[in-house]
Formats: structure tokens, C-alpha cells, sequence
């Protein structure tokens, strides 16, 4: 394992906290205890290479699509989450390097033990493991500073969601547009990233005053999005260009659907939340039921 | 990567440029002024929460994984770590990975939270350092202004996040530069426009304008009158304490007159209050009790003819017993300075020793955003009503904090009562600091917390090492 890796529980004894450069990764499995040690051990051992190989293709993996040559299994699940969306759009493999290795750790974790449910979250975007007849209970917060729920959604081995990502220009990563989060349900992490990567981007105001948008390059200059400008700053907007801005997205998120690239996802831009998939519908009531109490 | 300000870091393979300002991917490296700084030893709290991470104790270096299922379990409710923020700052729509109301996973989109901090400095000093509001200056940047004046003392407001950030980038650079060294004990040399130069450091002296400020009054010019009237009378026929605010005659003044003290005819300049207590006798400044004089005559009017006499001794005399003179008049009833007496040396040196050293003390004052909360409780507002019922005590590097009454979580620490160097700083610019959430088992639980997680603890842990993390009684908040 190299000197970097970090792996430790967090305070609940539960979950495992695995932090490597500017990957943390916190994770748990649920089955027999026996099963979890595996589980965590083949984690743990997954990981401890993950960020080497990413860098050892970093150059490639910031170029657009196609332009690179790949090797790696995790640069090879980046590139294929993508690619659905090179034809149309400038995207780089690295809009799906969350979700990807989150996919790529919670696999080591159920190959290598029996598992009832199992979970690998990257810095909010979620592999998820079901078997038959499991469920697992997702809450969306919008703010912190708002204790309650925005809404929640039971994802059921029967549904076909196994990814979940959440994509936005306060986020860690620059965005092109200005939507606060588009959380993606999809069927897989890497697949989820790419998605709300992409919806994120079309949540926008193209040329709107009340946006400061900043060339990437200029923040960090070995940012995959180089000169292209990346939102820093939205004021306030009214209701009528949140509803505008918010349909851009959607126009897009419909099109993903339609295309069965996602299954789900929800689109929030200065308090406004717009909700589209089946899936959501529990989201919808419990934040139609939020609001109320609001 | 032709600009100057980029730095490469080679902390990980990533291997980020990074410009002056920010941080790499990792958000836990960042250039300052083109320096690669690391954000550790403090875990910066509103990140490290979001993220599920896990609160531990100050500075306790975390244990690794041992490939124990059960290990790591004494770390607890005790958090440190650091309530920062950055302006810039685009916290990553988090997942807290902890159980939130029946929940399993928790999607966050966090908001920037400004740093909201600054300290309040407290000068203890009857000289003048600078009218109210004005701007207070470092390296010729405004990093706070002047406030109240309080009992012997000059309160000035630094830092703040308008002067974080709400300015040029110097600006906000030389105020968290001043910031972090008043917090860290360290000397600052502040300029008031129109004003004094002072220099300040915790728990030291001040030193306004060169001079070393070694003591700070007992009283106003009328309540030292008051004091020490008893110990003049039938030594002296007049006291005059002079005072930037408040000086007082003896002979006029109450207690004078309780004391059957008679009338000497002296005529003050100022604004006459009440008997005996006179307003502006002169400008503010840092000489005889916070006014501007050196000649100390130079209040006096004169005698009345009528009521004045030959010989009349008067001493004149400052709040700090740090200014004194003696006089006594002459036939035409012109004062002439003389030798003090024995008898009133005494009483000079009295007033000296009744005032305390002056120092300056530094209190940080920030508050705990609400996403600092939700890391340590899953209903963050709940925290807060258990701060305020005082089941949860808030400590600042384990430092006693007083919590302001009304929402949220905004606190004042002594910094002086901290460990050495407890701050630290994010490049931002923005101060790190350490702040601490402890409670009662019970208590936890009450605050709708992970108790299902905690019970293994209870029967895991050794109980030493619980009783070391949890305290045994729950503290009033302020209370040390």
C-alpha cells in the first residue's frame, strides 16, 4: 500500500473512511461480520492503487474523448460513461472519475464477499449494492443549514439504480452552468456522473449578466475544461429566469431519459427544485410535505 | 503555466498546479503567496463533517486501519477541528454518510460559508487611541475599527469578514495575517487614523505611540476623588484628578464636601457636570490621564480673588497616579510648582498601586455555521438548542467559550487560554480555528443522535478511555 493511503473507521465503527490525495471514499457493507471484514479488506486493497493508476493516464484521461489512449479499468469505466455524450458536447473522461472508482471499489468489495447491501460514496457520488429484496433509504439535503430533508427516495433492488451523483457549481469540481445540484439516479455511478455532469451544465442562462463565469484555466491551470468558461458566482435571479434556467436542464435531463442514460433526476437552482423520473415520485411527495412545514 | 504565481504540488501524483489562493483537487494543499501550506493539523471541520468524516479529538493523530473490524472506536464526540470557510470556496454537493432521520445516505449541498470571525481587543489605557469608528490600520490596510470605550479600557474591533473579504485581496491577506498573530500571541502594531500607533500582543502592555502602558486607572478623575479623599484631607486644600472623561476637584466635589473640605476658588476649564466633576478640560490624547496636556495648569482658569488665598496647596494629579505636581500659591494667587510633600507622596503612590497593569487581552469571536453543526449532530439546530440548555459545552481548543444568547452558535474564547498556535489559517484568506462539541452519553443520545452506533462503545471500549472523552458532568456554557 503506498504512504499516502489512509483507511480508518469513522467514529461509528461502521464505516470505512479511505482518503487517498483528493479521493475520500467513506463506505459500508451489511451481511454477516465475517463477510464485512472481507469486503472491507478487498476495499481497502482495491484502493490502495487507485489514484496511482489514474495518474499514471492523467494527461489522456483530460482530453475530450477519443483523443487519448486509455488502459486502466477505472479510465476505461470513465471513458465509457462519457461517450454517450462526446458526439454532442465538449467532455473529458474525468467528468465521470468520481463515480467511477466508487464503482470500481464497491465491485472489489462484492466480488470478494457475500454481501446484503454495500455502499461506496466518492465525495457524493454513491455505488450501490442490492440484493434481492434490499432497499436502501437516500435523503437529499439542499443546505446544511436546513436540518430537514429536501426529500427522499427508497432505491429497491427491483429498480434498476445502482449509481447516484451530484453535480453543481458550488460543488468541488467547476461547472459550466449554474445550477446548484442536479442529483442523478442512474444505473450505474460512473454512468450517474457523467449524467449529472452533463444536466448540470445545461442548467444555465447562457450570457446572463447576473453570472460571473471565469476561463478554468485561470482558477486551475491544469483543469481539463481549459478555456472554457466555468461558473464562479450567481446572484440572484428572478423567479421568471430560474423557471428558464431550470427547463434548459430539463430539456436536456428528457433527452437522457428518453436515451435510458438515467433513470431519474432532480434539478435545484436557488431554492427551486424540478423533479423528473419515475423514481422520484416519493422524493416529490416527502418535498412537497417539507415545504408545507416550512 | 507561464504565471508566477503557480505552484506545482507534489503532495500526491495529481500533481496540481495550483495559483496563488487556491487549493488543489484536494482541497487540503493550497498556494500562499506562492507557498505550498497545508491545511492540517486542523481538519477543517465544516469539510471534514460534511463529508462523515470523523471528529476527533484536538490533534490526536487518528489511528490507521488496522484491519480490525472493531478498532478505532475511542475516538467520540469530542470534535475539533476547524470552523472555516472559504470565500471562494465551492463545497462539493456532499453526502453525509451518517443515518439522518432513518436515512442511509444524505445528499448535501452545501452553501459558502463565509468566515465569519474577528477579535475584539480590549487596550487597557486612559490615552486616547482614536475617536470612535475610526478605521484601525495594519501595514496600512483597515483591518478593524475602534469601538467603546470601556473602564480604563479602549475596545477595537478587528477583523470580521468584510475586512476578510469584503476588500482587495490585500486587504483581506493583512488582516488575516493580523488576526492570526493576536490569536497565536503573537505581537501586532496597529495604526488608528488620526490616531495612535499601539502596538499589541495577549496578555502584554500595550505600547501607544513608544510608550510602554504600565498601568490602567482605578477610577475616573471624580470617583478617584471619591477613594482617596479621606487620605487628603488636612494634607492638601485641593485635589485636582485629571481625566480625559471625568475630571474631578476635590474641593467641590462631594466627598470633599462631606469631608467640611472649604471652597478654594479654583476655576477649571471643561464643561462643569456636576459639582466637582468636569467634562472635556482638554483634548484627548496620550498624555495626563488620557488628555493631551503636559503643563497641567494649562486647565486651570485661576483663583478667585475673593475666596483663594496665599499659600493654597493643590495637587494635581492624573488617574493613574503615573502624572503628578504640587503647587501652592503666591501672593498674587499664581500657582508655583513645588516639591511634593511627603505626606501626599503617599497618597499618589496609593493611587499608582490601585491600578492594575495594563494589558491587552484578545478574545476570537466566530460563529459555527449551521453546516459545522450538522456534522456533529444529525439535526444541527438541535445542537444548538442543547448548547444553549447547556447540556453540550463548546470549548475552543479546550478553552472555556462564552456563547452569545440568540441563534445559532456564536462564541467569544480568551485566546490567551488556548494551546500555543491553536489557529492556523486557509489561503483564502480565512482563519482556522479549533472548536469542540462535548456531551453526555445520555445527553447524545437525547440530542437524537447515533446511539445505536454508540452502544457497542459503551460495552467495547475501556472505560477509562470513555471517561476521558465524555465528561462526567455536563457544564454551564462559560463556565470553566
Amino acid at each position: 500500500m503506498n504512504q499516502r493511503t489512509q483507511i480508518r473507521f469513522l467514529h461509528d465503527g461502521r464505516r470505512l473512511h479511505l482518503h487517498d490525495g483528493p479521493i475520500d471514499i467513506v463506505l459500508e457493507a451489511f451481511g454477516a461480520p465475517k463477510e464485512i471484514e472481507k469486503a472491507y479488506s478487498a476495499a481497502a486493497e482495491r484502493f490502495s492503487s487507485v489514484l496511482d493508476e489514474l495518474c499514471s493516464e492523467l494527461p489522456d484521461l483530460r482530453k475530450p474523448a477519443g483523443e487519448g489512449t486509455l488502459n486502466g479499468v477505472i479510465a476505461q469505466r470513465m471513458l465509457d460513461a462519457i461517450l454517450p455524450y462526446a458526439a454532442s458536447t465538449f467532455i473529458t473522461p474525468m467528468a465521470a472519475v468520481a463515480g467511477a472508482v466508487a464503482e470500481e471499489v464497491l465491485q472489489a468489495m462484492t466480488e470478494a464477499a457475500d454481501l446484503s447491501r454495500a455502499y461506496a460514496n466518492d465525495g457524493g457520488d454513491i455505488a450501490l449494492h442490492l440484493s434481492a429484496g434490499e432497499q436502501f433509504e437516500i435523503g437529499m439535503v439542499e443546505l446544511p443549514e436546513t436540518p430537514s430533508l429536501l426529500g427522499t427516495v427508497s432505491i429497491g433492488a427491483s429498480t434498476p439504480v445502482r449509481g447516484i451523483a451530484t453535480s453543481g457549481w458550488r460543488g468541488r469540481s467547476f461547472s459550466l452552468g449554474i445550477a446548484d445540484a442536479v442529483t442523478v439516479l442512474a444505473q450505474a455511478a460512473s454512468a450517474a456522473d457523467a449524467a449529472a455532469t452533463v444536466i448540470a451544465n445545461a442548467v444555465d442562462l447562457p450570457g446572463h449578466p447576473a453570472i460571473t463565469r471565469v476561463p478554468a484555466c485561470e482558477l486551475a491551470p491544469d483543469n481539463d475544461l481549459g478555456l472554457l468558461l466555468v461558473t464562479q458566482y450567481v446572484a440572484e435571479l428572478s423567479f421568471e429566469e430560474i423557471h428558464a434556467a431550470l427547463d434548459n436542464g430539463l430539456r436536456t435531463a428528457r433527452n437522457l431519459l428518453d436515451r435510458k442514460l438515467i433513470v431519474a433526476a432532480a434539478l435545484s437552482l436557488q431554492g427551486e427544485v424540478r423533479l423528473i423520473g419515475d423514481s422520484l415520485q416519493l422524493m416529490h411527495a416527502s418535498e412537497v410535505e417539507t415545504r408545507a412545514h416550512a | 503555466m507561464a504565471d508566477n504565481d503557480v505552484i506545482r504540488c507534489d503532495a500526491c501524483p495529481v500533481l496540481c498546479y495550483i495559483k496563488d489562493g487556491r487549493t488543489g483537487a484536494c482541497d487540503r494543499y493550497g498556494n500562499r503567496n506562492g507557498q505550498l501550506v497545508r491545511l492540517d493539523p486542523h481538519i477543517v471541520l465544516d469539510r471534514a463533517v460534511s463529508r462523515g468524516d470523523s471528529l476527533v479529538p484536538f490533534l490526536e493523530q487518528s489511528k490507521e486501519w488496522d484491519g480490525n473490524l472493531l478498532g478505532g472506536l475511542e475516538k467520540f464526540v469530542t470534535a475539533i477541528g476547524a470552523g472555516t470557510t472559504y470565500p471562494d470556496y465551492k463545497p462539493a454537493p456532499f453526502i453525509i454518510s451518517s443515518k439522518v432521520q432513518g436515512v442511509d445516505m444524505v445528499t448535501v449541498v452545501t452553501e459558502g460559508i463565509f468566515s465569519y470571525c474577528g477579535v475584539k481587543l480590549k487596550i487597557d489605557t486612559d490615552r486616547h487611541l482614536g475617536a470612535e469608528c475610526s478605521t484601525v490600520r495594519a501595514q496600512g490596510e483597515p483591518v478593524g475599527h475602534v469601538t467603546t470605550n470601556e473602564y480604563g479600557s479602549q475596545m477595537l474591533s478587528l477583523g470580521g469578514v468584510r475586512h476578510l473579504t469584503g476588500g482587495s485581496r490585500h486587504e483581506g491577506t493583512v488582516t488575516c495575517d493580523t488576526l492570526l498573530n493576536l490569536c497565536n500571541g503573537k505581537p501586532a502594531e496597529l495604526v488608528i487614523d488620526d490616531g495612535a500607533k499601539v502596538t499589541v500582543q495577549a496578555g502584554k502592555p500595550p505600547v501607544v505611540d513608544g510608550m510602554l502602558e504600565e498601568r490602567m486607572r482605578v477610577g475616573c478623575g471624580s470617583a478617584t476623588i471619591g477613594m482617596f479623599a479621606k487620605q487628603w484631607e488636612g494634607k492638601v486644600d485641593d485635589v485636582v484628578v485629571v481625566d480625559d472623561h471625568i475630571t474631578g476637584v476635590l474641593s467641590e466635589h462631594q466627598a470633599g464636601k462631606l469631608l467640611g473640605i472649604p471652597e478654594t476658588g479654583i476655576r477649571i476649564k471643561g464643561r462643569r457636570s456636576t459639582p466637582g466633576r468636569y467634562f472635556k478640560v482638554a483634548e484627548p490624547g496620550t498624555s495626563w490621564g488620557g488628555t493631551n496636556i503636559s503643563d497641567p495648569l494649562s486647565i486651570v482658569e485661576g483663583f478667585k480673588p475673593k475666596i483663594a488665598w496665599p499659600g493654597l496647596r493643590l495637587l494635581m494629579v492624573s488617574t493613574t497616579g503615573e502624572h503628578f505636581a504640587y503647587f501652592e500659591l503666591n501672593e498674587q494667587l499664581q500657582p508655583v510648582e513645588k516639591d511634593l510633600p511627603e505626606a501626599l507622596q503617599q497618597s499618589v503612590a496609593r493611587i499608582r498601586e490601585n491600578c492594575e497593569p495594563a494589558l491587552c487581552t484578545v478574545l476570537f469571536m466566530g460563529g459555527a455555521g449551521g453546516s459545522l453543526r450538522a456534522g456533529v449532530t444529525e439535526n444541527p439546530v438541535r445542537l444548538t438548542h442543547s448548547v444553549r440548555d447547556a447540556l453540550t459545552r463548546v470549548t475552543c481548543g479546550g478553552a472555556p467559550v462564552y456563547v452569545w444568547p440568540g441563534g445559532g452558535i456564536t462564541i467569544m474564547v480568551d485566546v490567551s487560554l488556548m494551546p500555543q498556535n491553536a489557529f492556523g489559517y486557509v489561503p483564502t484568506p480565512a482563519l482556522v480555528a479549533p472548536i469542540e462539541f462535548t456531551l453526555k452519553l445520555s445527553d447524545y443520545g437525547a440530542l437524537g443522535g447515533y446511539m445505536d452506533h454508540v452502544r457497542p462503545l459503551e460495552s467495547l471500549l475501556n472505560r477509562q478511555k470513555m471517561s476521558a472523552a465524555l465528561p462526567d458532568h455536563a457544564h454551564r456554557v462559560g463556565e470553566p
